[in-house]
Order: structure tokens, then C-alpha cells, then sequence
């Protein structure tokens, strides 16, 4: 085992949605260059706890990258230096002895802090309310060969699918924009037989929602993608921005429904 | 269509296709203003077939194209707003990762690239003595060497065409992406096509005032 590390953390404290939040300094002594990020922040609170003040409040679950809770600002960079990582897998051998952290909750107006780096990602829940579904007639299950998809679709639907909504494209991106989740996630649908007969309603809806929540527009920047703990290509914002004009192009008002009874 | 218009999605849609409908413009303003290296009667010619042979051709032109900058500038100003009002509370530190400094410089480029168009027409359009003392109606080619035999506006000039090359590198990438036409690709971000675009176009404009400054075209 190589040697341990003292690492300076510039953390961001807030203690609620409305309080003032400000930069409060902190030293992590003897960091394992093996533990990962968040079990250094864990050494960190406990240490906190003891000396009898707030531990720094941060957002996780899994701690296996796949269920999209944490994350947070780490030096300017969503998820931190590693690429293709939550937060939770990034390890301290990124960084050096002596080295100084900078953390920020993810800023953007559509995401306020609840607590020192936790923010609300409920406006992505919401996007997801609006068409992030297929309507399914409930019964028996079909066969499953029934619907022959091709393996390229198949792929791309997957890669679309990848995405854990942990919210690092608003994050990162300039503009705090959610076009790289929303995209994601009218892609995943969109690519598959299943989702077809609402694909450009979903569009239209998703994006409706996208911009009521007040995330910023596509400046096609490409951070998003960067940050990407999946590695999302900006190619799904490019395909719902095609659906999105074909569905305001094609878009039928619904009719109205006339009976004698 | 107002619907569509309200939305983030539609206004980047119409500020694709009036960028595409200026980054057809400029292509051909710069391959006609390079006609200035064939010679005086050659150029003056070719301004009487805008300016009188073909006017009303011209005039539909004018008006595509003024209705193209509004709507350019007026969905860019309301996106950025928007964007501005996104994130209200900045980050202390932000490192850029992957996006250009073309992209990032859309936004002030298009502001001087605005107030360039300005300058530009009143200089050899509309033929504003405070720009141009010596300006003669007609006598394009005579305006053109005049202007850049004063060094500032051979400057001012080059600046421009920097700000347009930035301008093009993003836009004629980013609005295939934008109106949903591109190919998805390995690497979405590499782009080969808009880096010919926008330097053919820039070294073209960048010629005329170079040529005059150089002695080539008197």
C-alpha cells in the first residue's frame, strides 16, 4: 500500500433551500489513495459528528455507479476528474497529496440545493411523467420473439437506456440544460417497436416539460457528454430534436368525441 | 407555430435554418467579391447587375436575408436569456472540457458579428460619410480601395472574418445537430466539412481587404 495522503477540501455549505450557503475549508488527514471519494467524505463527517458539528450533507446509494444518487462538483468537473464515473467510483489515487478539492452542488436554477451538495432532481422525475412511457393495454404477456428489433436498434436503444438521471449533463453543461437526459430518454423509447406509436407525441410533451422545469436550451457544447458518467452522445439530443420537429410538423389536435348517448 | 416557437427546441430550429440560409449568403458574397482581383470594370460590372440589372432579384434577396438576421439574433438573445436564467447562482469553478472556444464565443461573436453587418452596409451599401468620406455611388470598386487603404479598416476587417470563422465553425457543425439531419457518428464532436466552410469562406473575405493593403488591387 502506498502511502496515505492529506487532501484540503473547499466544501460548499448550505443549511437549506432559502439559507445563504458559503465555501467552509476542511482537512481529510491520512486519505487511502485506495478508499474511494465518497468513503474519504465519510472519514471526514465522522470526524465532523465528533467534534460535535454537521456533517456535509451529500446525495448516494448504490455506490456501485448505476443508480444516478450521487454526484456533485468536483474541481469544475461533474463526477469529478475520472472519466465515464459517478462520483462514487472515483477513487483518491486520482488526486495527489497536498492536492486541494473544490466541491459544489450541481447549480442550476431548476435544481436547488436542499442541503450543502444534495440539490432536488424531481424536475427530471417530472420530464419523465410527461411521455417517458409506453401505454401498454395490460394482459397476457406477448411472446417475446413477437417484435423482431435489430441489433443495431437494439444497441442504440441500450446506449440511450444507459442513462441514470443523475442530472451531470445539466451540471456541466453552460447553459444548465437537460436536453441530453430528455433526449436520452425519448431515444430509448423511440428506437423500439414499443415506442412508436407515441413517439413524436412524447417528444413534443417531454420537451414542453423540459422547458416549463427552466432548464437552459441546446447550445450543443458537447460538456454534457463529457460528463456523461454513461457516456451518452449528444447524437440522442440530434435525434430528438429531429423528432421534435417532425412532431410539431405532423401534430394532429386530439377530436372530440360526439355521442347521441 | 407559435407553439413551436415558444419552446427551447424550436427557437434553436429557427436559428438553424436562418444560419443556413446566411451561411449561403456568405458563400456566395464571397465568391462574388472576389471578382475585385479581375479588375475595375469587371467589379463595377458585376455591382450595376446587382445594384440595377437584377434589383428586384436582389430586393428579395435583402428581405430574406434581413428577416433571417432578426430572427437569428432575436431566437439567440431569447435563448440566452433563458440560459442566463437557468443557473442563476454560478459556479465558483467550472473547467470546459471538451467544448470549443468557438462554441463558447457564439454568443458575443454574433453581437460584433451584428454591429460588423451594421458598419459593413453603411459603408459600401448605403454609403455613410462618416464611415467612408469619399464614398461614390456606383464606383464599387473605387470604395473598396479607398476603405482598406486606411489601416484600421483592414483591421477591423480581419477581425470580423476571426469572429465569422468562429461563428462558422460552430454554427455550420452544430446546425445539422440542431435540426436533426446528421448521422450519428463515432465522435460527434470531430468535425472535418464545417472547418473547410468556414475557412474557405474567411480567407476569401479576408483576400479583398488584404489585396488592397498589399498593393494588388489599386
Amino acid at each position: 500500500m502506498t502511502g496515505t495522503m492529506n487532501i484540503t477540501l473547499k466544501v460548499w455549505r448550505q443549511a437549506g433551500p432559502t439559507a445563504p450557503g458559503k465555501f467552509e475549508t476542511y482537512t481529510a488527514r491520512d486519505v487511502s489513495p485506495e478508499s474511494s471519494f465518497l468513503e474519504m467524505l465519510d472519514v471526514v463527517n465522522e470526524k465532523l459528528v465528533l467534534e460535535g458539528k454537521e456533517p456535509i450533507a451529500f446525495d448516494h446509494d448504490c455506490r456501485e455507479g448505476i443508480c444516478g444518487m450521487c454526484g456533485m462538483m468536483i474541481n469544475g468537473v461533474a463526477h469529478g476528474p475520472s472519466k465515464l464515473t459517478t462520483t462514487c467510483q472515483l477513487h483518491m489515487r486520482s488526486f495527489k497529496d497536498g492536492d486541494s478539492i473544490t466541491l459544489e452542488p450541481w447549480r442550476a436554477n431548476a435544481f436547488p440545493v436542499i442541503r450543502d451538495l444534495v440539490v432536488d432532481r424531481s424536475p427530471l422525475d417530472r420530464i419523465i411523467q410527461a411521455g417517458g412511457f409506453i401505454s401498454v393495454p395490460t394482459g397476457a404477456p406477448q411472446d417475446a420473439n413477437a417484435l423482431p428489433i435489430g441489433k443495431p436498434e437494439a444497441d442504440e436503444a441500450m446506449d440511450a437506456a444507459a442513462c441514470i438521471g443523475c442530472g451531470a449533463c445539466v451540471a456541466a453543461c453552460p447553459n444548465a440544460s437537460a436536453s441530453l437526459f430528455t433526449a436520452a430518454k425519448i431515444s430509448h423509447l423511440g428506437l423500439l417497436p414499443q415506442g412508436q406509436p407515441e413517439r413524436y407525441r412524447r417528444a413534443l410533451s417531454m420537451v414542453t416539460q423540459m422547458d416549463l422545469e427552466g432548464f437552459g436550451g441546446c447550445s450543443l457544447f458537447g460538456e454534457c457528454m463529457a460528463a456523461c458518467p454513461k457516456g451518452i452522445s449528444i447524437d440522442f439530443i440530434k435525434r430528438m430534436n429531429g423528432d421534435y420537429v417532425w412532431g410539431s410538423v405532423s401534430a394532429r389536435p386530439e377530436k372530440t368525441v360526439l355521442t347521441s348517448g | 407555430m407559435l407553439k413551436f416557437w415558444n419552446t427551447s427546441v424550436g427557437k434553436k430550429v429557427v436559428m438553424g435554418v436562418t444560419g443556413l440560409i446566411l451561411v449561403g449568403f456568405v458563400i456566395g458574397h464571397m465568391v462574388g467579391n472576389l471578382q475585385i482581383f479581375m479588375g475595375v470594370e469587371r467589379y463595377n460590372a458585376y455591382a450595376r447587375l446587382l445594384q440595377e440589372d437584377i434589383i428586384e432579384l436582389t430586393w428579395a434577396v435583402r428581405v430574406t436575408l434581413l428577416v433571417s438576421v432578426i430572427l437569428h439574433a432575436l431566437s439567440a438573445w431569447q435563448l440566452t436569456r433563458r440560459s442566463w436564467a437557468a443557473r442563476p447562482v454560478d459556479y465558483a469553478l467550472r473547467e470546459a472540457q471538451v467544448s470549443t472556444y468557438a462554441s463558447r464565443t457564439m454568443r458575443w461573436g454574433g453581437v460584433f458579428l451584428f454591429v460588423f453587418i451594421l458598419v459593413h452596409l453603411g459603408q459600401f451599401t448605403l454609403g455613410w460619410t462618416w464611415l467612408l468620406p469619399e464614398y461614390a455611388k456606383g464606383a464599387a470598386y473605387g470604395n473598396v480601395v479607398l476603405a482598406f487603404e486606411r489601416p484600421f479598416w483592414v483591421l477591423f476587417y480581419l477581425v470580423a472574418m476571426f469572429f465569422l470563422l468562429l461563428h462558422l465553425l460552430h454554427g455550420t457543425w452544430a446546425v445539422l445537430r440542431t435540426l436533426g439531419v446528421a448521422k450519428n457518428a463515432a465522435e460527434p464532436l470531430a468535425r472535418r466539412i464545417p472547418v473547410i466552410i468556414a475557412l474557405l469562406v474567411t480567407v476569401g473575405f479576408s483576400l479583398v481587404p488584404l489585396g488592397v493593403a498589399l498593393g494588388v488591387v489599386r
